[in-house]
């Protein structure tokens, strides 16, 4: 789930639960940062950029998933400028 | 009971949101010597819709753009089709400049290249309105020159209502959600300036069941809006939502960063200005033809792409760079963790469901509202929309005229606020919500106001005087299941009930 927190290298600073814009890690009165609420993060990575050690990480889940395909050639499309 | 801080928070102008609009409204106030507080749900160093950056800031300079009324033209015949009040864009481009050059000063860089330049948001041979910056360090830096100037922040604090007497303003309520345990937390103000961005989840996802993945953040829900209309202010174009467009199933913002060319499925482009695209111009048609996503699913031509691989190398690498300016490294890695190459292939784009932006309080050249003492800043105005650079001027504007009105005014006593029907009515309602051990939760409310604002009132289908009626007695009977059965176990979700509340009240 998103945002994912590497326990090994989290120093505890609590910068992602202060700075999350969603709540995402919930209130400060917690002892380590833990994402409480996935599902309502807006993948901005605000909590990637700011987090001081690297620990964060950001999963984007399947149903956000891009969508992209190779751009057809002339041949392909007849049509094709 | 649920727990009411004994101190009333003192001060003369309360600020409710740290976004672009806010802090700039902070700063402004506070230099002029009034006793100011922003109130913020989240962290005024990244909250908000700017919280990571933006690339594009709306800019007239006399020696670029030669006649002030040309450079209105042109906003309002690309940008600005929503919010066409020409008294306050002229006053935006007035102000534009000078706040660009302060934002250069305080270190955001709005000459990445070394001097200003304009480019993208461009039609080819016509005027380029939009300053390309680099804002991703905007937030952290605007907080701390309101900090320096003296301006007080309270963040994890959601301000739910306003407090009136004698038809002016005269404080709010907060919700302290800093701890598990809510607080609700009291202002007194002599003036407040509400500048809560652009509204948010009043409409799905493109992703129906992925509420928060939205262009703009989620966030923002109306929440000042609602609180200015019942205190008795008056909106305007709320009837007339605004749509963006963006990678389909990942909503982001930054069309116009975007350095390509869009296409229909045999390579086709769909509009007409741009073969060849560049980093002065990009493809503007998703700005000036939001429909073209729908038409073009209506004629059996559909998927529309985003299509890069004939933009030059060097005009990739700034497309990937003005991405970090404007906040969009999500987008970025996504594409790259997913084996997306700009050089070989193209992004299926679509039209994102409604939000409401250049729908809201309505302003006039001072940033006042037509109740005493309230003002408004940013996206929640509803006369006047220019994203950031819309924000960061009127958040100025309203920040010194609010500190002006404040020394004509008396404040109200301890126990006007406490006594207060608004007061009183709301900590009876936060209680039962808190005391409630099962019911429906916030979700629940939030997914009912979305798809009776989707079918009811949605852009699909023709709007009917009939389909909003049945929408509004829909609305009616949400409210009344919803306020005998939500529960909220924690601080957070009641923020989040209380966001969605007000549609249903």
């Amino acid at each position: 789930m998103p945002p994912m927190i590497d326990k090994e290298k989290c120093v505890k600073c609590m910068t992602c639960v202060q700075i999350c814009g969603m709540d995402v890690f919930g209130p400060l009165d917690t002892k380590e940062p833990t994402v409480m609420y996935p599902e309502e993060c807006w993948h901005c990575r605000a909590c990637v950029m700011d987090c001081p050690v690297g620990a964060i990480t950001m999963r984007y889940p399947l149903p956000m998933s891009m969508l992209f395909q190779e751009v057809p050639s002339e041949q392909e499309t007849g049509c094709r400028k | 009971m649920i727990e009411v801080e004994k101190n009333i928070q003192d001060c003369d102008v309360l600020i409710v949101g740290g976004g672009i609009a806010g802090l700039m409204a902070a700063i402004a106030a506070a230099s002029q010597g009034a006793k100011v507080v922003i109130a913020e749900k989240a962290n005024s160093r990244r909250s908000g819709s700017g919280a990571t950056g933006n690339d594009h800031f709306g800019c007239y300079i006399p020696e670029v753009h030669g006649d002030i009324e040309e450079f209105v033209k042109e906003l309002g015949q690309s940008m600005c089709k929503e919010a066409v009040d020409t008294k306050m864009q002229r006053v935006f481009a007035q102000r534009s400049f000078e706040v660009a050059k302060d934002w250069d000063e305080w270190g955001i860089d709005m000459r990445p290249h070394g001097k200003y330049e304009f480019n993208g948001h461009a039609l080819p041979g016509r005027l380029r309105c939009f300053l390309k910056y680099n804002g991703e360090n905007q937030k952290p830096v605007l907080t701390k020159k309101a900090l320096e100037v003296g301006a007080r922040i309270d963040n994890k604090t959601a301000i739910s209502e306003f407090i009136t007497k004698d038809g002016k303003v005269v404080g709010a309520i907060g919700i302290d959600i800093s701890k598990s345990v809510p607080r609700v937390k009291l202002y007194r103000a002599k003036s407040i300036i509400t500048a809560t961005g652009i509204a948010m989840r009043l409409y799905p996802s493109i992703t129906p069941g992925w509420m928060f993945n939205l262009c703009n953040c989620p966030a923002g829900t109306a929440s000042g809006r609602v609180a200015a209309y019942k205190a008795g202010a008056t909106l305007v174009n709320i009837d007339v939502p605004f749509t963006h467009a963006g990678p389909k199933y990942m909503e982001r913002c930054g069309k116009a960063t975007w350095i390509g060319v869009l296409e229909d499925y045999t390579g086709k482009a769909v509009g007409p200005f741009v073969e060849k695209p560049s980093k002065e111009c990009g493809d503007i048609t998703g700005d000036i033809w939001q429909d073209v996503f729908l038409e073009k699913k209506a004629n059996g031509t559909a998927p529309v792409y985003m299509d890069c691989t004939k933009t030059e190398p060097e005009d990739l690498e700034y497309m990937k760079w003005g991405f970090r300016c404007e906040g969009d490294t999500s987008l970025l890695e996504a594409l790259e963790t997913q084996g997306m190459t700009f050089n070989k292939h193209m992004v299926e784009f679509d039209k994102y469901n409604p939000n409401m932006q250049g729908c809201g309080i309505e302003i006039n050249e001072r940033g006042e509202t037509d109740l005493p003492g309230l003002y408004c800043a940013g996206d929640e105005c509803g006369n006047f929309n220019l994203g950031i650079a819309g924000a960061a001027v009127t958040g100025r504007i309203a920040g010194e005229n609010a500190a002006s009105y404040v020394q004509n005014v008396e404040g109200v006593s301890d126990e006007e606020i406490l006594n207060s029907e608004v007061v009183r009515n709301a900590c009876e309602f936060y209680t039962q919500l808190m005391e409630r051990k099962e019911g429906a939760t916030w979700k629940e409310l939030n997914v009912a106001v979305q798809q009776i604002m989707s079918d009811y009132c949605g852009i699909i289908n023709p709007r009917s005087e009939s389909m909003l009626s049945a929408g509004l007695n829909n609305l009616e009977l949400l409210e009344r299941r919803a306020k005998a059965s939500v529960f909220c176990a924690n601080s957070h979700e009641l923020m989040r009930a209380l966001e969605f509340w007000k549609w249903a009240n």
